[in-house]
Parts: C-alpha cells; sequence; structure tokens
C-alpha cells in the first residue's frame, strides 16, 4: 500500500529529497559525532523513513513528550521508500515499512533486525502476525507476502527468512489493515457483494483500480478468481502464465472501455470516487472516511472472496548502531505501549498490540472500531473532527470479521520483472 | 520585451561597435578566444556535471544487468532485448514499445500543430497588433498563468470541469445539446492534448514573439508597398523571418511532450501509454537497467526529432 498525500514523480520534491539523503549521508557517516563528553547533551533525534500511514504529528509530539526522543519524519510513497533504503541507507535511522518489501531490502543487506527480546510488548503482539490467526482463533488466508513468513531471521546477519520463531525479527509490527472495493452506494443502488462486480459491464466507464503493479495485480486476480475465470496457487506468487492470463483479462476489460482511471495516490481515489467519476473502484479505508466526511455516501464493501490486506512495521537501517540503536529500541517500545494504536485505531486502521492501545480508547470508540458495535456516542477523527454519528456501523464489522476474512497479502512476485513488463503492456493496450 | 538586442550583443561580444580604445587596451593582455571560453565555461562546467556525466553513467547502467535488489555491474544487453521482446515475433502487431512511442509521437504532433497555431497567432497579436511596450509585457505575463498551480491542483481542477458531472457536461445537457454526459471529455487523448496545450502553448509563444519583434517593419511596409497582400507578406516576409522562433519554440514543446508522463498520466487517467512512464514503472521496481536503457531510447529518439528540425532550420545562421 502507498499512502501518501501528494505524488508527482520526478519532481523538485525528489530533488530536494536526494540533497537530503547527501547531507543524510555526511551526518550518517560519522563526521558530525566527534564531540566528546558531550553525548549526554546531544538530543535524541531519530530520522523516521515510512509512507504518510503512521507519520502523525501527534504521535510525533506525543513521543518527544513521553521519552524525549525527536522523530523526523522523512515521508515517501512505498516505492520511494524502498529505492531510498536501497540507494542511500544512511539516510534514515527507523524505518516503517511494508513486509512485502522485505524480499528486497533483507537480501540487500541495508536493514538491521531488532532483537524481540528488547520490545516489551513483543508476546502480546496480536497472533495475525504470529500465527496467521486471529486472537479469536480464525484461519487468516496466506497467500502472498503474509507477515508471519517473513518476520524472522535466522540469524544476526542472515539473509534468510526463518520457518520458525527466532528472536531476530525482521520488521516490529506496527499497523496493518484489509482492504476491499469501496463503493457509492447511493450510484449503484444494489447490494454488491463480490469482486467481480469490479468488471461488470453495468459499470462500464465507471471503475477503477490501483496504478501500482504489485498491489493492482492483486485486486485483479481477486476478480479473476471471483468471477470463475481460474483459480490460483498462490495470487501473491503467480507463474508467467497466470501473470498472461490475469493480464489479458484486465486487457480487454481496459478496450472495453470498463475502467474510467487509474489512481495511484490517495487523493486520487478520493477525488474520483466524490466526483462521481467511478462508482467502484478499489480503495483504502481512511480514503472512504475522506470521502464519507464530505457528506458523499461511499462504502468499504466486505466481499466474499474476503479482503486483500498488507501490514508494516519497524526495524533500522544497518548503519544505526549505539545510543542511537537504543533509541530506537525505546521509541519502538513507545509506539506499541497504546498512545500510537489508539491513533491508527481511530483512522481505521488496526495496531499490532491491541491490549495497550484498547487502554488508550473510550470503551465506546472501542466498540465501534474493533468490535463492529453501532456507535453509541459521535466517533470522531483524532483530529476531532466527526467521522459518523452516533449509530453507525463499521463497514466489515469486527476485527475478527475484517482481519478473519483476509484472503491474501500485498506482495512481491517471483516473477516480479516479468509482471512489470506485461503491466507496461497492460498500460499500452 | 526588448531582449532580443541584448542577445544579439551577448552572442557576438566582438561586434559590439564603438568599443573605446581604452577599453581594449585593458583586454589586450587575454585573446579573444579566451575570453569566450572563460565566458562559456561556467555553463560548460554544470552542463558537464550535471548533464554530460549523468548521462554518461545512465548510458552505463543501461548495459548492466540487475536482481529484485541491486545493480549487477556485468555486461548484459537484458535492458534492451527486454524492453523490445515481442516486436519481431508479434508481427504485423505492435509491441509494447511500439505502442506506447506512437501513442508519444502522436501525442507529440497534436500538441505540437496546436501549440504551434496558437502560439504563432498569440505572437503575432502582440507583436503588431499591440503597440505599447507595457501592454506586451503585460500580455506576455498572462500567458504564464498556467504555470502558477501545481500539478496537483491543476489535476483537481480539471475533474469539476471536464467531469462526468462537471461544468462543461451540465451545461452541454440542460442546453439540451447532449442527452448523455460525453465520457471523453475526460481521462482521454482529447484531455492529455488538451492539457498540454494549455500549459505549453507559452513555450511556443516567446521564442516566436522574439522573433517577431525583431522583424524590420521597413520589410513589412516594403512588401506592402510593392502591391502584396496581408498574407503574401505573412507567408513570404514574417514566416520565413520568424522561423528561428518557430523553430526554438517547436524544440521546447516536443522535448518536453515526448518526456512528460505525468501530465500524460494524470490526464489520461494512467491508462494512456507515455516512453516517459515505463521508465517511472521500471526505476518504482527497482529496475534501474531497463529503466536506463529506455532512458537511452527515448533521449535517442527526441534527438533525431531535433536534428531533423534543425536540418530544416539553421538556427545558428539565423539567429
Amino acid at each position: 500500500m502507498t499512502e501518501t498525500t501528494k505524488k508527482t514523480g520526478v519532481s523538485r520534491r525528489t530533488l530536494l529529497k536526494s540533497t537530503a539523503g547527501l547531507a543524510g549521508l555526511a551526518a550518517g557517516s560519522g563526521a558530525i559525532t566527534g564531540f566528546p563528553y558531550v553525548m549526554s547533551a546531544e538530543p535524541k533525534v531519530l530520522r523516521y523513513l515510512g509512507t504518510a500511514v503512521n507519520e502523525g504529528d501527534d504521535i510525533s509530539k506525543q513521543c518527544l513528550k513521553d521519552t524525549g526522543i525527536k522523530i523526523e519524519y522523512i515521508t515517501a510513497t512505498t516505492d520511494d521508500v524502498t529505492k531510498r533504503v536501497m540507494t542511500q541507507p544512511n539516510s534514515f535511522d527507523v524505518l516503517d515499512t511494508e513486509y512485502f518489501s522485505l524480499k528486497k531490502l533483507v537480501p540487500s543487506g541495508n536493514i538491521l533486525a531488532l532483537d524481540a527480546r528488547k520490545i516489551k510488548e513483543f508476546d502480546n503482539i496480536t497472533p495475525v502476525f504470529t500465527k496467521g490467526q486471529t486472537p479469536g482463533g480464525k484461519k487468516i488466508g496466506g497467500q502472498g507476502t503474509a507477515p508471519w513468513k517473513v518476520l524472522y531471521l535466522e540469524g544476526k546477519d542472515s539473509k534468510k527468512f526463518a520457518t520458525s520463531a527466532t528472536e531476530f525479527v525482521t520488521l516490529i509490527p506496527t499497523v496493518y489493515n484489509a482492504d476491499t472495493l469501496g463503493i457509492r452506494p447511493d450510484l449503484i443502488k444494489r447490494p454488491i457483494g463480490s469482486w467481480s462486480e469490479l468488471l461488470n459491464p453495468e459499470f462500464k466507464g465507471k471503475a477503477s483500480i490501483l496504478n501500482i503493479p504489485s498491489i493492482g495485480i492483486m485486486d485483479a486476480a481477486m476478480v479473476v478468481e471471483a468471477s470463475g475465470k481460474y483459480k490460483y496457487a498462490d495470487k501473491g506468487n503467480m507463474t508467467k502464465e497466470e501473470i498472461d492470463l490475469t493480464m489479458k483479462v484486465m486487457t480487454e476489460a481496459k478496450k472495453a472501455g470498463q475502467f474510467r482511471a487509474f489512481w495511484k495516490d490517495f487523493n486520487e481515489s478520493v477525488n474520483l470516487m466524490a466526483s462521481g467519476e467511478t462508482v467502484i473502484q478499489s480503495m483504502w479505508s481512511p480514503a472512504v472516511t475522506k470521502v464519507r466526511s464530505m457528506g458523499i455516501a461511499c462504502t468499504f464493501q466486505p466481499l466474499k472472496e474476503g479482503y486483500r490486506s498488507w501490514a508494516s512495521g519497524f526495524c533500522v537501517s544497518k548503519g544505526v548502531s549505539g545510543a542511537k540503536l537504543e533509541w530506537a529500541y525505546e521509541f519502538v517500545n513507545w509506539f506499541l505501549s497504546g498512545y500510537a494504536g489508539a491513533y491508527l485505531n481511530r483512522q481505521g486502521y488496526y495496531s499490532a498490540v491491541l491490549s495497550t492501545a484498547k487502554a488508550h480508547m473510550e470503551p465506546y470508540e472501542w466498540a465501534y472500531w474493533m468490535e463492529g458495535k453501532a456507535a453509541e456516542k459521535d466517533i470522531k477523527a483524532p483530529d476531532g473532527s466527526l467521522l459518523e454519528k452516533a449509530g453507525a456501523v463499521r463497514d466489515g464489522g469486527s476485527y475478527e470479521d475484517r482481519m478473519g476474512g483476509v484472503a491474501c497479502w500485498n506482495a512481491v512476485m517471483d516473477e516480479n520483472d516479468y509482471m512489470v513488463r506485461k503491466w507496461n503492456e497492460f498500460i499500452a493496450a | 520585451m526588448d531582449t532580443s538586442e541584448d542577445i544579439l550583443q551577448q552572442a557576438s561580444p566582438g561586434l559590439i561597435p564603438g568599443s573605446d580604445a581604452a577599453r581594449a587596451a585593458k583586454v589586450t593582455r587575454l585573446s579573444p578566444s579566451f575570453i569566450s571560453w572563460l565566458q562559456a565555461g561556467p555553463m560548460m562546467l554544470v552542463f558537464l556535471a550535471f548533464f554530460l556525466i549523468p548521462l554518461v553513467f545512465v548510458v552505463i547502467v543501461s548495459f548492466w544487468d540487475y536482481n529484485e535488489y541491486q545493480l549487477l555491474p556485468a555486461f548484459s544487453g537484458r535492458g534492451y532485448t527486454d524492453t523490445f521482446e515481442g516486436c519481431i515475433a508479434q508481427l504485423p502487431d505492435l509491441c509494447t514499445i511500439g505502442k506506447t512511442y506512437l501513442m508519444t509521437l502522436k501525442l507529440c504532433f497534436l500538441v505540437w500543430a496546436i501549440t504551434l497555431f496558437l502560439g504563432f497567432w498569440v505572437a503575432y497579436f502582440l507583436a503588431f497588433h499591440v503597440k505599447s511596450k507595457t501592454w506586451q509585457m503585460g500580455l506576455s505575463l498572462l500567458c504564464t498563468i498556467p504555470f502558477w498551480t501545481s500539478n496537483v491542483i491543476r489535476m483537481i481542477a480539471w475533474i469539476p470541469l471536464l467531469g462526468r458531472n462537471g461544468l462543461v457536461n451540465s451545461g452541454l445537457v440542460k442546453t439540451g445539446l447532449i442527452n448523455q454526459p460525453l465520457e471523453w471529455l475526460l481521462f482521454s487523448e482529447f484531455s492529455v492534448v488538451l492539457a498540454l496545450v494549455h500549459l505549453f502553448t507559452f513555450f511556443m509563444v516567446v521564442p516566436i514573439f522574439n522573433s517577431m519583434v525583431r522583424i524590420d517593419k521597413s520589410l513589412i511596409e516594403a512588401a506592402y508597398d510593392a502591391g502584396a497582400t496581408g498574407f503574401q507578406t505573412l507567408v513570404n516576409v514574417i514566416i520565413p523571418l520568424a522561423k528561428p522562433g518557430i523553430v526554438i519554440g517547436s524544440i521546447f514543446v516536443i522535448t518536453i511532450v515526448m518526456g512528460d508522463f505525468i501530465t500524460i498520466g494524470v490526464m489520461g487517467g494512467q491508462q494512456i501509454a507515455a516512453a516517459g512512464k515505463i521508465i517511472e514503472t521500471r526505476v518504482n521496481a527497482l529496475q534501474f537497467p531497463a529503466a536506463a536503457a529506455n532512458a537511452v531510447i527515448l533521449l535517442a529518439i527526441t534527438f533525431l526529432i531535433i536534428t531533423m528540425m534543425s536540418r530544416i532550420v539553421d538556427i545558428r545562421k539565423e539567429l
């Protein structure tokens, strides 16, 4: 998932970022640490690279208050985060990224695994990450890069994912969600229950998907499977033939004018839906909330084939050691201690440690967001704006129902290179 | 805008008439060619450091191999062979790269033709019909309005105008001209061309205007006295003399449109292929050599077009 407010490709921002990267390189290379006896006076600063999902100003302010650690956000899209880890590993300290990019990041050796024994709440992390099941015991679909497949490394500097639990954790889980199609119930005027509706000719010229190849093809695969055309062994790791088949179905739909536009960033998806350009499209939970807060009916529609899920977590740059590494642990421990989790839960995401987040939420909030119950009072966003009036029920219901209904996870395929070429062919068709 | 004379002087410093002997004496120790190098030097260094050297790297990397997470510095033509995949096997159908460039060239041609037409007449109006320098200046500044907003804002602004429920469609439906909203107004080749023309006509106006204001008015009077009609004057006097401006403007527009993928993406609903888009997708997938290979191809094709254009008009001679 790539959640960011703006993306304008190669631009002044990118240039600024690379310049900042160079500056970061200078700072990270130790050129600025030659001052003996001022360690205690050195401000605790962590450069935090990630997508906009977890990067709330409220979170960094609260963190500074509680721990004295100053967080400097470096915000980029998912693709740009990965690119930056590859090309400028010294330009950040803490990395907040998605599990599916680990297949690229871990072999590069540019990130360090964290030690599970130093994470206070590690044993309380939701079994979604560790066992692939919900706290209620529902088995979660494991197609794609499911987090439990890539959660542990065999050793400290190992580049191999361990099949059983070790103390070397690739990413300490922070946030995750289950994505599905967003619809405009006021314009569709009938129940929608399957991913196959995305390619229903009834919505010709009014459908949309993500233009991020690795995620877009997963949504496409959900559609292909839902329409009964093919059953994949693993939607997140297709063979070349499966990629061809999926792209063929999508190309035919594109040529027939099924899609109004593809979207790439959060705001684009909100605009398409709010303006009525599209009535059905793959979407993210906060985008649906945003459309709704504009007074426009929009539903994050649960579908019988299940959700496509994603998850992110923390690790540190290979350049981080000593005191800085200790701050990183302190920060991660703080992040899991409840304030940030409650903040994320209130946005419609899910926090990794449920018990601490619960302690930081009002019982009526917990009941609405996590238990799927009707809101007793008005539901407010972290910034205090009204999200839902009393009586509303969350789309898809409870945590158990939503996470329990996950069918697959965002992924990087073994045939990624081929898939990207096919995606370009699809756009050109 | 009376910069034309300044440009003329800068371009040929040796030709400044009336440079007095005292000044000449001061510079006698430096040869004229050395001064020329000195003048061109800073730009040359910038060009070398930020254009030529990176370009050499791009060409080198385009021949490297890669895997999921790193560049492998071993010679490989994979970036190119992957790019031209299926170009022979799929004949007579076009391969991905063929289709992409066909679309890019088509958009490029449309935008070039329209911006040239509009730009020429805007420049003509500014140069020959607007008498006051202040008005000329003020009106040229008006042409820069499209640049006052960011890409994102422009994108958002087009939806309420051209969208299914937008101003244009609802206006047309209300007047009874159409029954159904026109779908092709937005996220189509039409909207891409519209947005590009909206943005880049300015790049045509400025150089053409610059050429036109330098046309000696007595030439036009002479044509008139010789009995030429307005049209004959336009074709035989103004257009030939405005040629350098036309070519420079065309180079601006063509190079920008060839490399554009943001406007094409946003206005085409990400459903229209662009040469730049392929590069972006490759870079985002960390396939840098493949991206570099595509960049080299794009550069070569753009260079070819520019070379052809400068064959038609020798810009340096005309200036």
